[in-house]
């Protein structure tokens, strides 16, 4: 499907491209439509919009019954933000969200792989019990992986979240692969067979460049998926390994006394997100689900 | 668990050779890993839960652990608390669910027509899905909905509604406000994925023979996506039925339990209660409740999965 380039490439073209003239008026740009367009898009995007001005502000400029929409901008929030600790917790959900995607994808591939272009027994079996682990509440799981965690003297430590995500985020991944690896064209793989070629070469030279788009697609859902995620990091971890969502709770206990740094901390936890999100925009809705949707 | 029934359908018609067999293991290996690996660390869990369930055992006496049958069972089902919770979560989830299909739907027809910066608004329409849900709900639990400071209290205020408690008033209703808010993005695209793939001769077509627009949504459009409607309630349900972000940032699930859901109420029980064997018994019920309603859902996808793999 082509549908991912035209994501990425709309935001920027929209206004430039040179549109094909529309035989009838239905087709043609509309300005009523695009006042109401603009409206929702703005209304739907300013709590975001809100923060990111919000840690900009003074706490006196942030804290005004009626909101300041122009003032006088201040990176001192950021400061405080940084200078309070946030960089350890940046560090653990970066080493958590790397290497739990890296884990994913050596073994999600070959899972999909054997999924998709040679099939086994009861493939859909093997795909259903994928998804089936997506469905079940994880707080069912919870008090087992704790008291394991416990026990194994594994509780507030990074590998913890690392396995856990892993296993988050891979039925999504085995899925999205899989769905992936379907669009390999048949006559590439018979042709290669036809020419006698081992299968590792197959792999390498005939289906990895075209997958490719999809496993880097499948890695950046896989971390958006670990670095958001907060149930097994607030639970399982304390100090040591705790990750950036954790740090933002810190701000709860204190009900709100610093509008403009907790405005400034969750600018710096969502951005890298929010950025990689624009990037794959249409990937996102196919990982999620679950490749039923291209 | 693994014992929801696979759903009835035609295996995939494989691409190998008869010598299928004997190769058997060398195309069973690659899977092994991760088939391996999700077992034992998503399945062995959810046994020893059931195995917890069963046990009169709480984490501030240790050494005091008994088999206990199934009276936790019988303290679940006779527990009021918990059956406010499941409330809440039903209410939670077809509420976030069903409001953000319904804008879901209409943002979806309306970024499926032309107008200047179209793919700049799709951009901004998508965000709230992106923003980590722990910094979402703490946006909106202060520089939102703030009694005083908050953002929608000045904008209510020349209503003559100033310095109101939003989360304090309405704790479920601002809590699935928040939810609405971050899953309106995921039912737009998938709503949108569908509008693009509806085949625009047939629209001409109808439009051509003086077929009205409202008549064109209404017999062709919603029949074409019913499909994506259904998958994105299946797949929104799923995740929102587990929302926990949102619950413990805005509200801890207060005042009392009135904001809580199962989740939430679980891991209270467990992690601030101590109490693993009832906290158990309560996941139990919670996955016994989701399997019977993923067996629906999960032939669903898989319609929708098959439909899609044939039209590709």
């Amino acid at each position: 499907m082509t549908s991912a380039d035209i994501s990425t490439a709309e935001a920027g073209l929209a206004s430039a491209a040179p549109r094909r003239v529309a035989p009838r008026k239905k087709r043609g740009n509309s300005i009523p439509l695009g006042i109401v367009g603009w409206i929702v898009g703005i209304v739907f995007f300013f709590p975001v919009l809100w923060m990111v001005l919000t840690s900009f502000k003074t706490e006196a400029e942030a804290y005004t019954n009626t909101p300041h929409l122009f003032f006088s901008p201040t990176l001192s929030q950021y400061k405080a933000v940084f200078s309070s600790g946030l960089w350890p917790y940046v560090a653990n959900s970066a080493f958590a969200t790397i290497v739990s995607t890296i884990l994913v994808l050596l073994l999600a591939t070959p899972c999909a792989f054997a999924l998709s272009l040679r099939p086994v027994r009861k493939t859909r079996d093997v795909l259903f019990f994928f998804i089936s682990t997506k469905m079940l509440p994880v707080v069912a799981a919870i008090i087992p992986i704790y008291i394991a965690a416990r026990d194994l003297h594994l509780l507030d430590n990074i590998f913890t979240l690392v396995i856990l995500y892993t296993a988050m985020n891979l039925p999504i991944a085995v899925w999205m692969m899989r769905s992936f690896f379907l669009e390999v064209p048949g006559e590439l793989l018979e042709a290669a067979e036809m020419d006698g070629a081992p299968l590792r070469r197959t792999v390498t030279e005939v289906i990895l460049p075209v997958v490719a788009p999809g496993i880097a697609a499948t890695a950046l859902i896989c971390c958006i998926f670990s670095w958001n995620e907060f149930f097994f990091a607030v639970n399982l971890t304390a100090t040591q390994a705790a990750t950036v969502p954790v740090f933002l709770v810190g701000f709860i206990s204190s009900e709100g006394l610093y509008f403009a740094q907790l405005a400034a901390a969750a600018t710096v936890a969502t951005l890298p997100v929010i950025l990689a999100g624009w990037v794959a925009q249409r990937q996102l809705v196919r990982g999620l689900s679950f490749g039923a949707i291209k | 668990m693994t014992t929801i029934a696979p759903p009835v359908a035609a295996a995939r018609p494989a691409r190998a050779r008869p010598d299928r067999r004997r190769q058997g293991w060398v195309r069973r290996a690659p899977l092994l890993p991760a088939l391996v690996f999700t077992i034992i660390v998503t399945q062995l869990p959810f046994l020893l839960t059931l195995w917890y369930s069963l046990q009169s055992w709480s984490l501030v006496r240790p050494g005091a652990e008994h088999f206990a049958g199934f009276s936790n069972y019988v303290d679940v089902f006779k527990d009021s608390q918990f059956r406010t919770t499941a409330l809440n979560t039903v209410i939670m989830t077809v509420g976030t669910v069903l409001v953000a299909m319904v804008i879901g739907v209409a943002l979806a027809l309306l970024l499926d027509r032309k107008f200047l910066g179209r793919g700049i608004v799709r951009t901004l329409l998508i965000t709230p899905f992106l923003v980590m849900p722990v910094a979402g709900a703490l946006l909106w639990k202060t520089t939102l909905l703030d009694p005083t400071f908050g953002i929608v209290d000045f904008l209510f205020r020349p209503f003559g509604i100033g310095h109101f408690n939003w989360i304090g008033s309405f704790p479920l209703g601002s809590v699935m406000i928040e939810m609405i808010w971050q899953w309106t993005p995921f039912m737009m695209l998938l709503v949108l994925a569908g509008l693009q793939s509806q085949p625009k001769d047939i629209l001409e077509a109808a439009s051509t023979d003086g077929a009205r627009p409202l008549q064109i949504f209404r017999e062709l459009t919603l029949p074409h996506l019913r499909r994506y409607i259904e998958l994105g309630i299946v797949l929104g349900a799923v995740y929102v039925v587990n929302e926990f972000d949102a619950v413990y940032m805005m509200t801890q699930g207060g005042p009392g339990i009135s904001s809580a859901n199962l989740p939430f109420y679980i891991y209270q029980r467990a992690f601030l209660g101590f109490q693993v064997g009832q906290a158990a018994a309560m996941g139990v019920v919670v996955v016994a409740a989701t399997i019977i309603i993923a067996t629906f859902a999960l032939r669903l996808i898989f319609t929708s999965f098959s439909g899609t793999e044939q039209a590709a």
